[in-house]
Parts: C-alpha cells; sequence; structure tokens
C-alpha cells in the first residue's frame, strides 16, 4: 500500500476526489461538459454598462442561471458576496461529490485554499460608494468588511463546514484559483493535510472590464456569439467572465481507505514569475514554468497529449503564450482555450479550467478553442484545436498566467491506479 | 407612528433581512436564545432600524435590548426622541 499511495521520494501521491462548479456554461459538471463538447458560449450583452462612461466593454459572461443562494443558510450567507457565494455552492457540490463527511471535514486534516482577485467587487462598490456618498460610516453593516476582505472566499468556505485545518487564501488575479489548487497539492503532497477544499472564485464586474479596457485589453464587440477570439487573427481583447471552480485533492492513502471515488491525478505543479512586467508576459517566464511542471511531475514533454492553454484573447498575451508553448512542446500536442466560451473568469480560471480539463480526460474528448476561425501567425508553431474531436488524454497540463507575471502549470495525470 | 405600525416595521425587517419565520416573532422572544442572533445580527438590526425610521439608536439603549418587545420600546423612544430633537430644531 504504502509503495502504492507514495512517489519514490516518498512524496505522497495527490489525486481529485471531488469537484464543483458555477460557471457560465452551467454549475453542474454534466451540463459543463456537454456545453465544452457542443462549443457553446455563455457571453451576453451587459446593458447596463452603457451607463458607465469610459467603459467601452459591454458584454460578460455571467454565471449560468438556476443558482438558489438559499441552499446556504443566512447565519453563513450574510458574509458573501457574490463570489464567495460561488465559492460556497461550487464548494458544497465538490464536497458532496467527494462524499466527504461533517467529522472529516472538522478534524483538522482537512484545509481550504480558495483564492480571487480581491474581495467582492460588488462589495467594495457599495462600500464606497456608500462612503463617498455620505461622508458617514452610518449604515454600513458588520459584514461589509467580511464580505470586501481579500480572503472572503476562503473564509466562508472554512466557516460553512467547520474547517480547523489551514486555510490560504491565494490573491493573484487571474491566477488565484491555479495558485489555490497548487497549494493545495503541495499541502497535500508533503503529508502537511489529508484533503484540501481547492479552487478560485470571480464576479463578472465592471471594475473587472474597465481595469482591461484601460490597458486595451478588453474586447470591444458587441456581438457577443464572436469574441473572444482565442489566439485568432482578429482578436481584439478579452470577454470578463465569472463563477467558482473548486476540487477536493485527497492523499491517494487517504482517499484509498476510505473507498473514494478517483477523478484524477495531480502530478506536478509549478509557479513562478516573470520579474520583468506588470501587464506583458514574458516567454522566458512561461516556459520555464512549463518545464518546471513536468520536471515536478517526472514527465516527459513528449507524453503529454493535451494542453488547456490560458489564452485570453489579448493581442499580445496569447502571441506570447504560444510562442512560450511552442518552445516546450513545438506542434505535438493539441492545445485549445475555454475562454472563448466562458469569457475570462478572472480569480476562478485556474481551478474551472484544471476541472475542464479534468472532464475532457473522463469523457475522452478535446474541446476546440471557440471563435478560432483564423489562426493568427504570431500564435503559430503550436498545434490548435479547431474542431472538437474525440481524443484518449492520459496527461494533461493546465496553464495559466496573470498580471505581475505570475505563471502557473498544472500536470494532471488519468487515475490508473 | 402608532405601535402596530411600528410592530409591523419591525417584524418586517426581522422576516425579510434576517429571514426568521414570522410565527416564531413574539414580544416575549429572546433575539439571541430563541431566535439565533449573534453579535454582527446585533449590530445589523440597528442599522436596519435606523435605515427604516430615521433617526440615531442609542448604543447605551440598544445593548440593553434582549427581545422582540424590546426592539418595538427601543425604537419607539428612538423615534420619539428624534421627533423631538427635530421639532426643536426648527426644521
Amino acid at each position: 500500500m504504502t509503495a502504492r499511495t507514495r512517489r519514490a521520494d516518498g512524496a505522497h501521491r495527490v489525486v481529485v476526489t471531488g469537484m464543483g462548479i458555477v460557471s457560465p456554461l452551467g454549475n453542474d459538471l454534466g451540463r459543463v461538459t456537454q456545453a465544452l463538447r457542443e462549443g457553446t458560449s455563455g457571453v451576453r450583452l451587459m446593458p447596463e454598462w452603457r451607463k458607465i462612461d469610459g467603459l467601452y466593454a459591454c458584454l460578460a459572461a455571467p454565471a449560468a442561471p438556476g443558482l438558489d443562494p438559499q441552499v446556504i443558510p443566512r447565519p453563513f450567507r450574510r458574509s458573501m458576496g457574490p463570489q464567495a457565494l460561488f465559492a460556497a455552492l461550487a464548494a458544497r457540490d465538490a464536497v458532496a461529490d467527494a462524499g466527504l463527511d461533517e467529522a472529516r471535514l472538522c478534524s483538522g486534516t482537512v484545509g481550504v485554499s480558495i483564492g480571487s482577485t480581491m474581495g467582492s467587487p460588488e462589495a467594495l462598490t457599495a462600500f464606497f460608494r456608500h462612503l463617498i456618498g455620505s461622508s458617514s460610516l452610518r449604515g454600513i453593516k458588520s459584514t461589509a468588511f467580511l464580505q470586501t476582505m481579500a480572503h472572503t472566499c476562503a473564509a466562508n468556505v472554512a466557516i460553512l463546514f467547520g474547517i480547523t485545518g489551514r486555510l490560504i487564501a491565494p490573491v493573484s488575479a487571474c491566477t488565484s484559483g491555479s495558485q489555490g489548487v497548487g497549494a493545495a497539492f503541495e499541502a497535500v503532497r508533503h503529508g502537511l493535510q489529508d484533503a484540501m477544499i481547492c479552487g478560485g472564485a470571480d464576479e463578472a464586474h465592471f471594475i473587472a472590464a474597465g481595469t482591461f479596457d484601460i490597458v486595451g485589453g478588453a474586447s470591444r464587440r458587441e456581438d457577443p456569439s464572436a469574441t473572444p477570439r482565442p489566439f485568432d487573427a482578429d482578436r481584439d481583447g478579452l470577454v470578463v467572465g465569472e463563477g467558482s471552480g473548486v476540487l477536493v485533492l485527497e492523499s491517494l492513502e487517504h482517499a484509498a481507505a476510505r473507498g473514494a471515488r478517483i477523478h484524477a491525478e495531480i502530478v506536478g505543479y509549478a509557479t513562478n514569475c516573470d520579474g520583468a512586467h506588470m501587464s506583458q508576459p514574458q516567454q522566458s517566464g512561461s516556459e520555464a514554468c512549463m518545464r518546471q511542471a513536468l520536471r515536478d511531475a517526472g514527465i516527459a514533454a513528449t507524453d503529454v497529449h493535451y494542453i488547456n492553454a490560458h489564452a485570453t484573447a489579448t493581442p499580445i498575451g496569447d502571441s506570447i503564450e504560444a510562442s512560450a508553448t511552442a518552445a516546450v512542446f513545438g506542434d505535438r500536442v493539441p492545445v485549445s482555450s475555454a475562454k472563448g466560451q466562458t469569457g475570462h473568469t478572472l480569480g476562478a480560471c485556474g481551478a474551472l479550467e484544471t476541472i475542464f480539463t479534468v472532464l475532457m480526460m473522463q469523457q475522452g474528448f478535446i474541446a476546440a478553442t471557440r471563435n478560432l476561425d483564423r489562426i493568427d501567425p504570431a500564435c503559430g508553431g503550436i498545434q490548435h484545436v479547431q474542431r472538437t474531436r474525440p481524443a484518449t488524454i492520459r496527461v494533461a497540463l493546465n496553464n495559466n498566467f496573470a498580471f505581475g507575471g505570475v505563471n502557473t502549470s498544472i500536470v494532471l495525470r488519468a487515475f490508473e491506479g | 407612528m402608532t405601535h402596530d405600525e411600528i410592530v409591523a416595521a419591525v417584524n418586517r425587517v426581522l422576516v425579510e433581512e434576517f429571514e426568521l419565520a414570522a410565527a416564531d416573532i413574539r414580544p416575549d422572544a429572546r433575539l439571541r436564545d430563541d431566535l439565533g442572533l449573534d453579535s454582527l445580527d446585533a449590530v445589523d438590526l440597528v442599522v436596519s432600524l435606523e435605515q427604516t425610521f430615521g433617526g440615531r439608536v442609542a448604543e447605551g439603549e440598544a445593548r440593553k435590548v434582549r427581545t422582540v418587545g424590546d426592539v418595538y420600546a427601543l425604537v419607539q423612544n428612538t423615534i420619539a426622541d428624534y421627533a423631538s430633537r427635530t421639532a426643536s430644531s426648527g426644521s
């Protein structure tokens, strides 16, 4: 048992035993899998954004309808802005999917690692609108800060389940979710926790759209079906999306002992930063991260069957990512980005896209990059997927990158015992 | 406002904002022990009452509240105090 559940270096093997999702493609794994297969878009027009002077982006990908906040009792829900609510709903589903019982959750052997770009933008906007408008703190509820604090998603999920293990809240914009998964992976691998509830969450708020719009990174198209266009020659920027992806990671030892169903194994992870520019990624940093992740997994580039790209549809980001990916993998490995369907879900994307990758591995297909009609020559050198196709994916890589030059790579493998 | 109007408005806050069952809201119901409200809820109840009725709830008075009936009385006193101060200021 010990030899099978540990690596040669004694580190615990880490498996995914639960997944939960709130996303523009749907709020359950079945619906999301179907949407990935069919290439449907969750992007829609945001008419209310037209009132904001200086904001040219008018599209977003909100969470799919049908969420029921009332399933979270009010004593827990009162401290949740929308993003923490997404995280709580996704976590609820992930924990149920994993079959983790209350005794284990509260035992101190289970921790939380969930990130987001910041505290709830909706709650922050309301707070400052009130404060600046009235120059008064009167009328501000006690829970306002709890919704706006940066670790609101992790803290709310921990309290919802009575978690007494470690709490980590990676706050790194577009790598918040993938760093959430990575930190969980490392905690379980090194035997610091038996299991971790991990991932990321974020809201599609005009503050986020505006941030990208100001630096010329947001799509200004008005047809929701035609944007964003990752890797495409006519891409003009990203579309903001929202949601939450939550996974339960466990040591194989722990999962096997309780007879848990295993979705996939995480065999490697790396994160680094470029140390160069706040908004322009560096090929060298992204490339180094992918190579480190493969080394960590003990896997060669030639053994990878699929890469889930970050590709947000920004003119510069996509081409730098393509060059970095080509440098490591050439055109041997199929590459696609889900953001043509979901928009850029910011702090959630690293976790959501890890889940998408697991779903594709389980169901044996690769979802095409939606809206990739004409590959930009600057994004050449890699094997793009323009039509969804069947595929046997035994090993996959999920890459994400963020402002500040943060890079993450997660290596997944189909669990075969 | 009449006492009945105050009762109706306070009860509406307790049901709509705090999601309490209307049947549980009796004048003798204790906020903490019977209705499960905690310290954060106590702060937010005061904020909601001030927003609903105007005026400012005196902090010392708010701390003495234990039951729903105490809330009705607190609001009654706050409204009366607010009305008299507003009248005396000539506004």
